[in-house]
């Protein structure tokens, strides 16, 4: 590539999710352009006739860079929903009327923008099938704006190398898209590191840094290292910073190698389970040393749609979950949209507050009938598979919503029911919760978002987000005795059960089973199997007994093995 | 003007891939493709054609002068063009 730094190397900072250390090329993502505004065009006809020339030239442009990427993904479903955009982008009716509106007298970028406009509402009044296809419109609309604005094509670019991925944000499409076999590491200038695009990646076990600052500075094609566990980034690392990255890589690759259940050094079992958003990811588990799924967030399925999903659609996926896992435990979490997971057929956008907003469980106060499906498709996904589902519902603040949920879930045929603790007061009236369900699952991020009063998706906030936070600790302590008294579960679910640190602490607070990204699991596995049960109730205690979110960590880490401090960088 | 009828055979109606190539074949014919009593739109718009929303079993009517390309039309509508990968 052509831009290449100076010799001197230089750090950026941000918040690492994961372990892993790599060095790779940068691949730049870029975002949507703005929707135009200006509807003004040329005031003559020769400009008019040189616009509409320009547009000509872009739509055949982005036609042609999508007919190549269709030709590349040849013969999977991407490719035909490729070529299927690629014709979009050739369509001569959308680019007749763009020309049309141009040469009387409309903008440009206004033109492309309006007449892709009327094929969104004429799809989307379609419903079903066409609406679907009203993103891939739009992602023709904006490639062409972008084109004829001069600026790079959006989203990310089709990777030719193993790269390191850099965007200002990621959204969960992009995300999607992504060639994984590709993604060295991913880098985003926003976010935090409990948001989509970190909870992804540490689910893939690929390494990122979130909130980097100058993270837009990178340039397509540069080297840079990244150190997931120190959240730096290098540019134009020295080759012993690349030396120590792969010597890092070889001693986690080592760890995977261990498939025992979870234990503690003196055998007290603590269940290691992942969490999961789609049926591949559970197909990916098939071989995987886990004991199970502690999260499956069905909401993957309903987000960025126009209409909910089938009910038997549901359930197909559903059952794929459940025969991948071939008769492991599987919990799956009922829909969890509003505030940040926006649903476009139920979400209001009229909340000024969404995350203490109708999100969660509380959409079965607007739209019982989405709850009512989904038990329905569990049902019968069990019904197909033979295999128990354990069933939870997200957000649940009171006993009585608790009970509401359990009742509901029972009378679908779902035998086991429980509920996420991720409110403070749920926290606090664990023992009551527990009474109406079979087992809760502690949503940590969300627990430290309500307690701490701290939007989770708000980087800046980040120190108050600390899972370490004594407060936190104090609630899931509460919820932790909850279970034991009830001998019932008492999950963790949150991205706190994947710090083998922390781990140990939640271990000692008597935690029963710890859900996390599937790549996060050999490292906690190798740090209980160095803790026996009274070290980390020692642990736990300590942390609780600290003011202060840092001093907890520091006497935690105090009392860890120091051989397992120094293996997984912590 | 000639006309030509015939019953849409892909299995999943004229939806992205039977779409495509139906209107990639039909780029520069100037024929054009209508519903039971609809409007005609040009037959090589993938937006317009999908934007009919035909289902598999349903018949369309293409009109246009070319007849070599009217022929070469309906064999594909008749094809199960979502079969054929």
């Amino acid at each position: 590539m052509t831009e290449v730094p100076g010799p001197t190397s230089q750090e950026l900072h941000g918040s690492g999710v994961g372990r892993g250390a790599v060095v790779g090329p940068v691949a730049r993502a870029y975002p949507p352009p703005p929707t135009p505004l200006d509807a003004e065009g040329p005031d003559n006809d020769a400009g008019r006739q040189a616009a509409v020339q320009e547009v000509a030239e872009a739509y055949k442009a982005v036609a042609a860079t999508l007919m190549t990427r269709a030709q590349n993904a040849a013969g999977t479903t991407m490719g035909d929903v490729l070529t299927a955009t690629a014709a979009m982008a050739s369509d001569p009716e959308l680019i007749g009327s763009v020309k049309e509106r141009v040469l009387t007298g409309q903008a440009p970028l206004f033109a492309v923008d309006r007449a892709t406009e009327e094929y969104v509402d004429l799809f989307t009044a379609a419903g079903g099938y066409l609406a679907e296809r009203v993103t891939d419109l739009r992602s023709v609309r904006d490639r062409v704006l972008a084109r004829l604005a001069g600026r790079p094509e959006p989203g990310v670019p089709e990777l030719a190398e193993p790269s390191v991925v850099v965007a200002t944000d990621l959204s969960p499409a992009d995300t999607a898209t992504l060639d994984l076999a590709k993604v060295k590491a991913i880098v985003i200038a926003q976010g935090g590191p409990t948001g989509h695009t970190a909870i992804i990646a540490g689910q893939l076990g690929i390494p990122c840094v979130v909130r980097v600052d100058g993270a837009d500075e990178l340039v397509d094609g540069e080297i840079v290292a990244v150190d997931a566990a120190t959240g730096v980034i290098t540019r134009n690392p020295a080759p012993e910073l690349t030396a120590k990255a792969e010597q890092r890589m070889q001693a986690l690759h080592d760890l995977e190698k261990d498939r025992s259940d979870g234990a503690t050094s003196d055998g007290h079992p603590v269940q290691l389970l992942a969490n999961i958003g789609t049926a591949e990811d559970a197909e990916r588990l098939t071989e995987a040393a886990v004991e199970g799924v502690g999260l499956f967030r069905t909401e993957v399925l309903f987000l960025g749609r126009t209409t909910a999903p089938t009910r038997q659609e549901q359930a197909e996926v559903y059952a794929r979950v459940l025969t991948a896992l071939g008769g492991r435990k599987v919990v799956v979490r009922t829909l969890d949209a509003g505030a940040d997971k926006p649903l476009a057929f139920v979400t209001r956008t009229d909340e000024e507050n969404p995350a203490l907003g109708v999100r969660g469980y509380r959409l079965v106060r607007t739209a019982k009938e989405l709850m009512a499906d989904q038990l329905a498709a569990l049902a019968a996904a069990q019904e197909a598979t033979g295999v128990q589902p354990w069933v939870m519902a997200p957000m649940i603040a009171t006993v009585d919503e608790a009970a509401e949920f359990a009742a509901m879930a029972r009378e679908a045929g779902i035998a086991k029911a429980g509920v996420m603790v991720e409110v403070p007061s749920a926290a606090l009236r664990a023992r009551d919760i527990l009474a109406e369900v079979d087992f809760v699952s502690m949503g940590t991020n969300d627990l430290a978002q309500y307690t701490m009063a701290s939007d989770r998706l708000l980087g800046s906030l980040v120190d108050l987000l600390d899972p370490w936070q004594p407060a936190v600790l104090d609630l899931v302590a509460a919820v932790a005795r909850g279970g034991r008294e009830a001998e019932k579960s008492a999950g963790v679910c949150g991205e706190s059960a994947s710090d083998p640190l922390m781990a140990l602490v939640l271990t000692g607070l008597g935690v029963t089973s710890l859900s996390m990204s599937p790549a996060a699991v050999p490292a906690v596995r190798f740090s209980l199997a160095r803790h026996s049960l009274e070290r980390c109730q020692k642990m736990a205690a300590a942390a609780l007994a600290a003011p202060t979110a840092a001093k907890g960590r520091a006497a935690v880490l105090a009392l860890c093995d120091p051989q397992v401090a120094e293996v997984l960088a912590l | 003007m000639a006309q030509r009828t015939v019953e849409v055979a892909s299995a999943q109606g004229l939806h992205a891939r039977p779409a495509t190539l139906f209107t990639q074949a039909a780029a520069g014919t100037g024929v054009t493709i209508a519903k039971d009593g609809g409007t005609p739109v040009d037959a090589a718009s993938i937006l317009r054609v999908m934007a009919l929303g035909v289902k598999n079993g349903e018949t369309v009517t293409l009109e246009g002068e070319d007849e070599a390309a009217l022929d070469r039309l309906v064999a594909l509508l008749a094809t199960d063009l979502d079969a054929e990968q």
